[in-house]
């Protein structure tokens, strides 16, 4: 579904990599190996060599807003804009629905955002990210900062978007999880991929 | 009745007052004296120095040499400008985007005034000298804050910004509230101004033209009409150099690239 060719920024690249539907691909490797340079390539936030396609359509034939309202990049450091939690979703979110979902209480909906703790913050940035029209997730490191049992909240809610046709590309540093998620493992070394010796 | 010629004693008698406060500077040791005096001999040099121009400006009285003066304050201006940004656009960006932001505003906002004031020939140095004079200062001033306002906010709220590009957001709509922010930090001053006029102090040109002996009805139309050309001057300053830079620090693709900005050494 996601085919990336010769993607190469900095000291990254050239890469190719294919998501298909409803799969999750992990990527592991160093710190500065260039696993955060990569999702940006492919959410077309860097400027870039080399091209991807989502369903034989390129990035560049379209708009980048309505590229990254398909494939959306969640950075391991969310960013926040409005005073408010409820002001960075959609107007007529559920929050009610939503937030449980991944062990936030509904009504931090009209916190303020200093009130959400770091795992908070990372937690809402994925929420925030899952919309119907989303077709490919980026994410990088969405776990970092969580306990054992939010980690699995989020896992749980990833396999739903799997299960749901989103394909998922995956930056982690637990292999555990990467065992769990993935469907095949990658490796960053020296700007290259290269599949997870098992 | 005519204004009263002064003489050099009279300014020698204010003159006491800097030396006054030059030996307070001594007696507290705030180690400020020797900056106050200089700062006094160079105002003293400075205007007269102008004034002098001026008045061979206004004798001659050629359009090309009008002309020639307001560049040399163009450039000025946007020196100034230039130097009092902490962080700076690359390449010939770093000058221009200030320079040419604060020229159309002031040549705009001049056209205003010499329309009201209608100088005849419609170059006369008495008339556009000192308008383009005032007018620029405060649009240099207008554009400086909303300038380095923007660029020092950007590159604070990198994360938020890019949260929105990501998500599918434009980048005009990213950086809409640090344009809007910027602009106001821009305006502030002029409608601070507007508001004080007459009440807390009298404008110096006003005060200016009264002691020079204009009727003060007279005196206070015509700060009316510069104050609104300084609002306008500030405002279209500020607005045309945040857009150049919502502009100039995006690309085409709607990324966020502060990779064109340059940390000021």
């Amino acid at each position: 579904m996601l085919e990336a060719r010769a993607l190469r920024r900095l000291q990254v690249g050239p890469i190719d990599l294919t998501l298909a539907a409803g799969t999750c691909v992990s990527v592991a490797g160093r710190s500065g190996a260039g696993k955060s340079v990569l999702l940006r390539m492919i959410a077309d936030l860097d400027p870039h060599q080399g091209e991807v396609a989502l369903d034989r359509q390129s990035c560049s034939s379209m708009p980048a807003p309505a590229w990254r309202r398909m494939v959306t990049y969640v950075a391991a450091e969310s960013g926040w804009w409005e005073a408010k939690v409820a002001a960075h979703f959609a107007p007529g979110t559920d929050f009610s629905e939503r937030l449980p979902v991944l062990g936030i209480p509904a009504e931090a909906a009209s916190w303020p955002i200093e009130r959400l703790s770091t795992g908070e913050r990372q937690r809402l940035a994925l929420l925030r990210a899952l919309r119907a029209q989303t077709r490919v997730l980026l994410l990088d490191e969405p776990t970092s900062g969580l306990d054992a049992a939010s980690t699995g909240l989020v896992e749980a809610e990833l396999r739903r978007q799997l299960e749901r046709g989103v394909a998922i590309l995956l930056v982690t540093h637990d292999p555990a999880q990467a065992a769990r998620m993935a469907a095949r493992r990658l490796v960053l070394v020296e700007g290259r991929l290269q599949e997870h010796a098992a | 009745m005519s204004a009263p010629m002064l003489d050099p004693f009279d300014l020698a008698l204010a003159a006491v007052l800097v030396l006054l406060n030059a030996a307070i500077s001594l007696w507290l040791n705030l180690g400020m004296a020797r900056a106050l005096v200089i700062a006094g001999v160079r105002l003293v040099f400075q205007l007269l120095l102008v004034g002098l121009a001026l008045k061979i400006v206004f004798a001659m009285a050629s359009g090309w040499l009008v002309a020639a003066v307001v560049l040399v304050m163009f450039a000025a201006a946007s020196y100034e400008i230039y130097s009092r940004q902490e962080r700076r656009f690359a390449g010939l960006w770093r000058i221009g985007v200030g320079a040419g932001t604060t020229m159309l505003a002031t040549l705009f906002v001049g056209a205003f005034g010499m329309l009201a004031l209608r100088p005849s020939p419609w170059f006369a140095p008495q008339v556009t000298i000192p308008l383009v004079g005032i007018v620029l200062g405060n649009v240099m001033n207008g554009v400086s804050i909303s300038l380095n306002s923007f660029n020092t906010a950007i590159v604070r709220e990198r994360t938020a910004i890019e949260a929105r590009l990501a998500l599918g957001e434009d980048r005009y709509a990213a950086l809409r509230p640090l344009q809007r922010s910027a602009l106001r930090g821009g305006m502030i001053p002029i409608i601070n101004q507007m508001s004080a006029a007459g009440i807390i102090t009298l404008p110096g040109m006003m005060t200016g033209q009264i002691l020079a002996g204009m009727a003060p009805l007279e005196a206070a139309k015509y700060q009316i009409l510069i104050l609104f050309l300084l609002a306008g001057g500030a405002g279209l300053g500020a607005l045309a150099t945040t857009s150049v830079a919502v502009w100039r620090m995006t690309d085409e693709r709607d990324r966020l690239r502060l990779d064109r900005l340059q940390e000021r050494r």
